[in-house]
């Protein structure tokens, strides 16, 4: 098809689809209307059964904790398809190492950027174990505080010390963090089954005050695991993506392109 | 208005899906899949809204107090997720498209391809 | 409760992340892990084996967590396993195993990722097979999904594997995207995401223009999965660019996944809301009947051989559409044996593609022709597996295509003959060509021969012998085929769970209530099994057309009718305008071909306004009690509550 004979006939057949689409969505209870069960079900037992105030991860992690098990796997293979896809290939060869791609007309990286930089490095670092150590508690959990530790790093790359970064975060090291993050998780679920218990029964203490830091048994342990998986999987992804720039280069005699 | 939010998700996933189709840049490509999912988000958090309740969050509110649904934002965080690592591997791709063919064009990459 | 359950998905998850972390430390010692892969992938398969022995006496459920329903709501997540269920689990273990056995010699350079990625994709298979859960399935989709992106796209040093998997991950992913706006979309109103209990809740609302609208949205993803016309278009583009050990997995399991998605998804959830079961049939039907022919057509025509494989791919999904659509037992049952035929014979035939390719360094047709008689063996092989594929008896998927036809009528035995025809012939034409130097040498295709050209560096080197690790498999799973169609009970035993699979009350007594069915009852006749003259007549017609068109193909030259007609130009301009590799194209077949199928379904079921029969209005919970008229044997139901 050409562009415009493409652009026409999409423009026609989905309108079609988005107003089948519509017709259905009319048929929902409406904004704010919410029939149940499913929520309320769960809301009415949730803190007796697992002492967490953070319902949304006592769900992630314990509730529905196998569907996560299969979320962290699928972080886990696109870290290693991006590894795999990025990965020095035959021909190919790494350039000395720099900071900054000398092809590219950039700006250098002024004093204070790299200041700033630096020194939030610790905040966020911090701010980062904190959100992955308080799941059961409030909106915080495992994905978001690892995030928050990927983003640490990428802190030390923006301050202008590529190579600090690469030193920090081996792609060996990070490999191994990630999978023992993700494997931790299904290890955990073992354990109960080790036990005679379904897998990921929440068997650890439950704690005296709902919603603590040492409460809620294996959410918060699970969270941990979460942590440095999610954390691990992004530094992965952004140092490979940043080393196709800054660390590969093809022979001069590549294959066309 | 209490079709409102839902007409939004029928506009968001047109919007995304028009992208995709008539795109000439991979990465913008991506970024319109990306759109193409934040309709589902929409959708999840919007069907499971409650008028007056608040959010499931216990720590400062009496244990029982009406909330929404939890179980919407449990499947949207799963869901952010596996777009994130989805897009990432994606990219992935976009940049390797890029060093064997010369272009981002996805009509020139199938012309170049054979 | 069974712990097997949750291991079979685990352990190869747990592998996989075993096997990313001693990578580096074991750099020297690769082979210890492709063992520890192997072993991975055979223990899930004997586990799955056991798994379905074990059900045969009744359906085995898991709930996750120890969370169990109450009062018919559930909180967690449940395995609900049936001998379909785990069949087709186990097929693509043992798949999985045969594809790392032969990629021991194949590469040429393996990263650790290869048995990772390989163990994740049979982690999200098995996990979709056997869950109860909606939004559990859509997460083992997705981990398929990347998986297999990750694995198409696993020599980025050549053009075509990162264009194909680009093609393949974009399209894949705005289904899955449109699969969950239907859960979210069903979740909306009933407030459940366990499929059982979405059933029960949806069918108090039958032919809710939202459950409609659901319904399309969440069998979007898998009708892209599956590869069904007009959605098919990613599946030659992965095919002809993937290595060869994960393009067995791709058809061996993974379009057959989505068509099994389909039918649980019908079966399980969606069913009895919709009703208006003789109109679906035939929506369903049409569109397996278009797809079966469409990649029958295009198989002929292909030159490169995965790519051919792959249409024909295409079209036995048609086929095994087309069992599913008859919404009998006996279809059913037909299409699962003809999924295991066909999975067997089919990556019998791409591993023996791919010992061609690492001996000979072409899939290119045209320029193998005669080259390949050193490989005696694997053209034996290779011969026996296009046999198969062309449906001769004894062979498994003879057995599945008759009980498709028994349960169809007569109308659909020329229909499949041709397609059967059609694609076995292209396998056969291949095989005497390459193998045995059959038939005049065919003129080259310069754009092809491009393509093929580009396949050369997937391979290692030590060319002249075949090593056993890529011989042996796909003798074994050629053999399988055939051990598989001759023993003699299997027909009764998978109509038995095809029964079971479609008896929607059965399933939520067992998974809400703790039931123990054992006699289910059938919404229509158990369908008589035994192989007929018929059906003999019907495979053997096939193999016969198989063999003329093989025929024809190689010696069209020497016949004076055909010598001035150029049968392939017009056809191959026309398949290139559609074909195109451009993905926007696909994704625009995507929105038509859902646009259509809407409207079709809003009309049949919201605006064609007759009253359903009234049998398909008792409700789902009655079921139980009900003693069915239509099962020969005396079957009231015997439901014993026990304590899983």
């Amino acid at each position: 098809m050409t562009p415009r004979q493409r652009r026409w006939i999409f423009l026609v057949a989905g309108a079609g689809l988005v107003a089948f689409y519509l017709w259905g969505l009319l048929g929902l209870p409406g904004f704010g209307r919410y029939p149940g069960p499913y929520g309320p079900a769960i809301l009415r037992v949730v803190v007796a059964q697992t002492n967490a105030t953070g319902v949304v991860s006592a769900i992630n992690f314990d509730y529905r904790g196998f569907d996560t098990v299969g979320e962290e796997f699928i972080l886990f293979v696109a870290a290693a398809g991006v590894a795999t896809v990025l990965r020095r290939l035959r021909g190919e060869r790494d350039r000395p190492a720099v900071d900054e791609a000398a092809d590219r007309d950039v700006p250098d990286t002024s004093s204070a950027v790299r200041m700033v930089a630096l020194l939030s490095v610790g905040p966020v670092v911090l701010a980062g174990w904190w959100l992955a150590s308080h799941a059961q508690t409030n909106p915080s959990g495992g994905f978001q505080g690892g995030v928050m530790l990927a983003t640490a790093f990428v802190l030390i790359y923006l301050s202008g010390e590529f190579l600090v970064f690469k030193r920090f975060s081996p792609v060996d090291l990070t490999d191994v963090v990630e999978a023992v993050g993700a494997a931790g998780f299904a290890a955990i679920g073992v354990s109960a089954v080790a036990m005679g218990l379904p897998y990921l029964k929440n068997y650890l203490p439950l704690g005296q005050v709902p919603g603590a830091v040492s409460s809620s048994g294996t959410i918060a342990l699970i969270s941990f695991f979460v942590g440095i998986e999610v954390a691990a999987a992004f530094i992965l992804i952004v140092g490979e993506l940043l080393d196709q720039t800054l660390l590969i280069r093809r022979y001069s005699s590549g294959r066309g392109g | 208005m209490q079709v409102f939010p839902f007409i939004v998700v029928a506009w968001i996933l047109a919007v995304g899906l028009y992208g995709v189709v008539t795109s000439r840049h991979l990465v913008h490509q991506i970024i319109c899949l990306i759109v193409v999912q934040s309709s589902t988000y929409v959708l999840l958090l919007g069907v499971g809204y409650v008028t007056g309740a608040v959010a499931p969050y216990f720590f400062d509110v009496p244990n029982h107090t009406p909330a929404v649904d939890p179980v919407v934002q449990a499947c949207a965080l799963t869901d952010v997720v596996v777009e994130a690592a989805v897009t990432a591997l994606l990219l992935s791709f976009a940049i390797q498209a890029y060093k064997r063919f010369g272009t981002l064009d996805p009509q020139e990459l199938a012309a170049l391809k054979g | 409760m069974d712990q097997l359950l949750p291991l079979v998905v685990v352990v190869p998850l747990l592998v996989a992340a075993a096997v990313t972390a001693f990578g580096p430390l074991l750099r020297s010692r690769r082979r210890l892990l492709d063992l520890a892969a192997i072993l991975a992938a055979a223990a899930v398969a004997v586990m799955l084996c056991v798994i379905m022995v074990r059900t045969t006496g009744g359906d085995q459920v898991y709930w996750f967590g120890g969370f169990r329903p109450a009062r018919g709501v559930s909180i967690g997540i449940d395995f609900e396993v049936q001998p379909i269920s785990a069949g087709l689990a186990c097929l693509a273990a043992v798949l999985v195993t045969a594809a790392m056995t032969f990629s021991w010699r194949y590469f040429e350079r393996v990263a650790t990722y290869f048995q990772a990625l390989m163990l994740t994709f049979l982690a999200g298979i098995v996990g979709f097979c056997l869950t109860g859960d909606l939004f559990d399935l859509f997460v083992w989709f997705e981990l398929m999904g990347v998986s297999a992106y990750a694995l198409t796209a696993y020599r980025p040093e050549e053009r075509g594997p990162i264009q194909g998997a680009l093609n393949f991950a974009i399209t894949n992913s705005v289904g899955a995207y449109l699969s969950l706006s239907g859960i979210a979309l069903i979740y909306g109103q009933t407030g459940a995401l366990n499929m059982a209990q979405i059933g029960v809740a949806v069918a108090k609302h039958p032919a809710d223009r939202l459950v409609v609208v659901a319904f399309l949205l969440v069998i979007a993803g898998l009708l892209i999965k599956s590869a069904i016309v007009p959605f098919h278009f990613w599946l030659a583009d992965a095919h002809a660019v993937a290595p060869t050990p994960v393009c067995v997995l791709f058809s061996g399991v993974m379009v057959e996944l989505g068509l099994y998605g389909i039918a649980r998804v019908y079966w399980s959830v969606f069913g009895q809301a919709l009703g208006h079961r003789a109109a679906i049939s035939h929506v369903f039907l049409a569109l397996g009947l278009l797809t079966a022919v469409t990649g029958a057509v295009f198989c002929f025509r292909e030159r490169h051989i995965k790519r051919m494989l792959a249409f024909s791919t295409i079209s036995h999904a048609g086929m095994f559409l087309i069992g599913i659509a008859l919404l009998t037992p006996l279809g059913l049952a037909g299409a699962a044996v003809y999924v295991i035929g066909h999975g067997l014979v089919k990556a019998a035939l791409f591993l023996c593609t791919g010992i061609v390719l690492h001996r000979l360094g072409s899939v290119n047709e045209p320029w193998l022709h005669g080259r390949g008689r050193p490989l005696r063996v694997t053209g034996v092989v290779f011969t026996l597996a296009g046999l198969g594929l062309a449906d001769l008896p004894p062979f498994a998927t003879f057995l599945g295509k008759g009980w498709i036809e028994a349960s169809a009528g007569p109308w659909l035995i020329p229909v499949l003959i041709v397609c059967s025809s059609l694609a076995g012939g292209a396998v056969l034409r291949v095989a005497g060509g390459v193998f045995y130097g059959l038939g005049d040498r065919p003129t080259e295709d310069p754009q092809m021969a491009r393509e093929a050209a580009e396949e050369t560096s997937e391979t290692a080197g030590g060319k002249n012998r075949t090593p056993l690790t890529m011989i042996v498999p796909p003798a074994i799973l050629v053999v399988a085929a055939i051990v598989i169609g001759v023993i003699g009970q299997l027909g009764h035993f998978v109509q038995a769970a095809a029964v079971r699979f479609e008896d929607e009350a059965g399933y939520d007594a067992t998974v809400l209530h703790g039931a123990h069915i054992t006699h289910p009852v059938a919404l229509s006749a158990a369908g008589p099994t035994a192989v007929t003259a018929t059906d003999v007549l019907a495979g053997l017609g096939s193999v016969l057309g198989a063999l003329i068109m093989a025929g024809l193909a190689l010696y069209w030259r020497r016949l004076p009718l055909l010598r001035a007609y150029r049968p392939s130009a017009s056809l191959a301009a026309s398949a290139r305008r559609f074909q195109s590799g451009v993905v926007n194209d696909y994704i625009t077949w995507v929105v038509i071909g859902l646009a259509c199928l809407g409207g079709v379904f809003a009309f049949v079921v919201r605006l064609a306004g007759s009253a359903p029969p009234a049998s398909d209005l008792t409700p789902r919970a009655s079921r139980i009690s009900h003693a069915s008229p239509l099962l020969p044997a005396p079957s009231h139901n015997v439901v014993t509550t026990t304590r899983l």
